[in-house]
């Protein structure tokens, strides 16, 4: 029984992970196919580097991904707070429409906001003469839009599980409420939002349909740039850059999780010695 | 940090991004946008754009299309601006029409002489007032020699229905280029309206989906690379890579097949929208110097429609009636823009096929 569960866990291992172990080593093969292995080179990682519309997409991606994720972070943890203070009917309420975005197909979503984008700008180069295009502002605002809804989802169930009388406590020993909010509130609710931080950063890296519909023509994302190489050929450039965003996005994870790691022990020994006085 | 700069500091930093936003959404006054294809414009022999600021002082904000559709829709709704793009006949043709090409000025062009007539002229725009022609390719059959009887290839586009090849056998992954296949096999325009020819062909098709192993676009070249295919269909530029010692397999060869075979000319326009139409038209005759189409034809391995161009590369590629054939001798057909319901019907009929 044992020998079968461990076989079960290799097979969905391997499934997860063989599609990125394969990518990897192709990203260092001498010869431009993706399945003979010629040789070891890194000339793919050389090429990319001069390669300037990959480059210049990597960097509006990454931009759009960070700047994203710590917005819609920010205005998700706001939202959640408020939301978790609402009676019971409201937050229903709340929490049913927000999501709805999050189940909603990212085409609709795209589409929606590019038509909203198109009449927006129209409408206010018409009546103040501005000279708004689509571009990488745009690219932002929709990626935070999608975002939000996600980084909701990951604090609200923090907030549920946090004792309410401690905000309760922290006002009645004289704090001040936005400093309750920061002392008491955020620290229980820490690993909801660095959570939703994380995944609104790696969702705005995978998104593809959404940011082809928002970007015009200010801004172009990786993915968008791969896929306009599908007439011809998709080079191992390609690879590479996957690999060096595969690679930054683990180092992110195992930072993360080592300093949870540290932090809590931390605060084991703090509360130890707090107990032994 | 008491309150005063805690909201002086979120008005900071909202005004920043404030500030960022239509900074980074106006264009320079000194820009060009750029549409081209992926991997269509060579950026590692001479590496075209950067040679053009260099020369000019103008900078390019260069972005690629996956589709004539996608970047048609995109623009006829739009939400992307460009000054100059480069899609393919038909979609010209479409967009000529619904007015958002802009008329050249060929005093600003006078490259365009280098230009051969063969790929000038065709119906999307039979006086070139809107467009030059950048690229140009026909759709043919990659075999592989060790496997497939050169016998079996007189058949021409039959060779994709032959038995003996069941499962080795590669098809287009579009409704348009698989139908034009079929409608081609059975005699038909590939821009047949008619829709018992387009039946006929969808049945056509469909008696073909056992033999295919699979539908596909850019995974044809590691497919027929590797051997994994014996049969595909695809344009003949890309013989290039597929074909090619070093890097692909030369026991793949391209043949043309004797029926009907789709010509396919890549086009430089200029958006009538644009402001910089002169900067744009300068940056076609760019692409039109003999050097610069030279790097862009070694890169792109497309024939380019540049006469120059065809005495300097290397003769066995330009003299080669596969890389260069001559288009006046083959029955070949550019695309038509369809009707909206000629489209539909195409669509219904793939997902038919696809289910």
């Amino acid at each position: 029984m044992k020998a079968l569960s461990r076989i079960y866990n290799t097979l969905i291992f391997l499934f997860l992970y063989a599609p990125i172990a394969v990518l990897i080593l192709f990203s260092f093969n001498d010869s431009k196919s993706r399945v003979v292995w010629n040789g070891f080179s890194l000339k793919w990682y050389e090429q990319l580097f001069g390669n300037e519309l990959i480059m210049e997409s990597l960097k509006v991606t990454l931009l759009v991904a960070v700047l994203s994720a710590l917005i819609a972070t920010v205005i998700g943890t706001m939202a959640a707070v408020g939301i978790h203070g609402m009676n019971r009917k409201l937050k229903k309420v709340f929490l049913t429409v927000n999501n709805i975005p999050v189940n909603n197909p990212e085409i609709v979503t795209g589409v929606s906001l590019m038509l909203l984008f198109v009449g927006a700008i129209s409408f206010m180069n018409h009546t103040f003469g501005t000279h708004f295009k689509m571009g990488f502002g745009t690219l932002l605002i929709a990626h935070i839009t999608f975002n939000i809804p996600y980084v909701i989802l990951q604090v609200m169930p923090k907030l549920r599980q946090m004792d309410e009388h401690l905000y309760e406590a922290a006002l009645d020993l004289g704090c001040h409420p936005v400093s309750a909010f920061f002392k008491v509130i955020l620290p229980e609710i820490s690993s909801g939002v660095f959570t939703g931080l994380l995944m609104a950063f790696t969702l705005s890296l995978d998104d593809f349909v959404i940011s082809l519909c928002t970007a015009g023509s200010g801004a172009q994302t990786l993915s968008v740039t791969i896929y306009s190489m599908i007439r011809r050929r998709v080079t191992p450039e390609v690879n590479a850059v996957s690999t060096l965003l595969f690679g930054s996005v683990l180092i992110l994870l195992i930072l993360v999780n080592v300093m949870q790691i540290y932090s809590e022990n931390k605060l084991k020994k703090e509360q130890r010695r707090a107990g032994v006085r | 940090m008491n309150k005063k700069h805690r909201l002086t500091a979120l008005l900071v930093a909202l005004a920043i991004l404030l500030c960022l936003l239509p900074g980074c959404a106006t264009a320079d006054e000194n820009t060009l946008i750029v549409y081209n294809w992926g991997e269509y414009l060579d950026d590692e022999i001479m590496d075209v754009n950067a040679a053009f600021t260099a020369e000019t002082g103008i900078e390019i904000k260069y972005l690629t299309f996956d589709s004539n559709e996608s970047v048609y829709a995109m623009a006829s709704i739009g939400s992307i601006d460009f000054d100059v793009i480069i899609p393919s006949d038909y979609m010209v043709g479409k967009m000529i029409g619904e007015g958002m090409l802009a008329k050249l000025d060929y005093s600003h062009i006078p490259n365009y002489k280098h230009i051969d007539p063969t790929y000038t002229g065709w119906d999307f725009d039979p006086q070139n007032e809107y467009s030059v022609p950048y690229m140009w390719g026909i759709t043919g059959i990659f075999y592989n020699k060790k496997y497939v009887d050169e016998a079996d290839l007189e058949a021409g586009w039959d060779i994709l229905w032959n038995e003996k090849y069941k499962k080795n056998i590669l098809m287009f992954n579009n409704p348009r280029d698989a139908f034009a296949i079929a409608e081609a096999k059975l005699g038909y325009s590939i821009n047949t309206t008619n829709e018992d020819e387009i039946a006929a062909a969808a049945a056509e098709l469909i008696k073909q989906k056992p033999l295919v192993q699979a539908y596909v676009m850019d995974q044809v070249y590691d497919k027929m690379i590797n051997e994994e295919a014996w049969l595909a269909p695809y344009y003949n530029g890309d013989m290039a890579i597929i074909c090619d010692v070093e890097e692909g397999n030369p026991d793949v060869g391209f043949c043309i097949p004797k029926q009907t075979v789709n010509f396919f000319v890549d086009c430089a326009c200029v958006s009538s929208k644009s402001n910089k139409k002169d900067l744009a038209e300068m940056y076609i005759d760019f692409l039109c110097r003999s050097d610069v189409a030279l790097a862009n034809a070694e890169y792109v391995g497309y024939g380019s429609p540049h006469s120059e161009v065809r005495q300097l590369l290397d003769p066995e590629v330009s003299n080669d009636p596969l890389y260069y054939p001559d288009i006046n001798a083959l029955s070949v057909e550019a695309y038509n823009t369809l009707p909206d319901e000629t489209n539909r019907l195409l669509d219904v009929w793939w997902t038919k096929l696809k289910q």
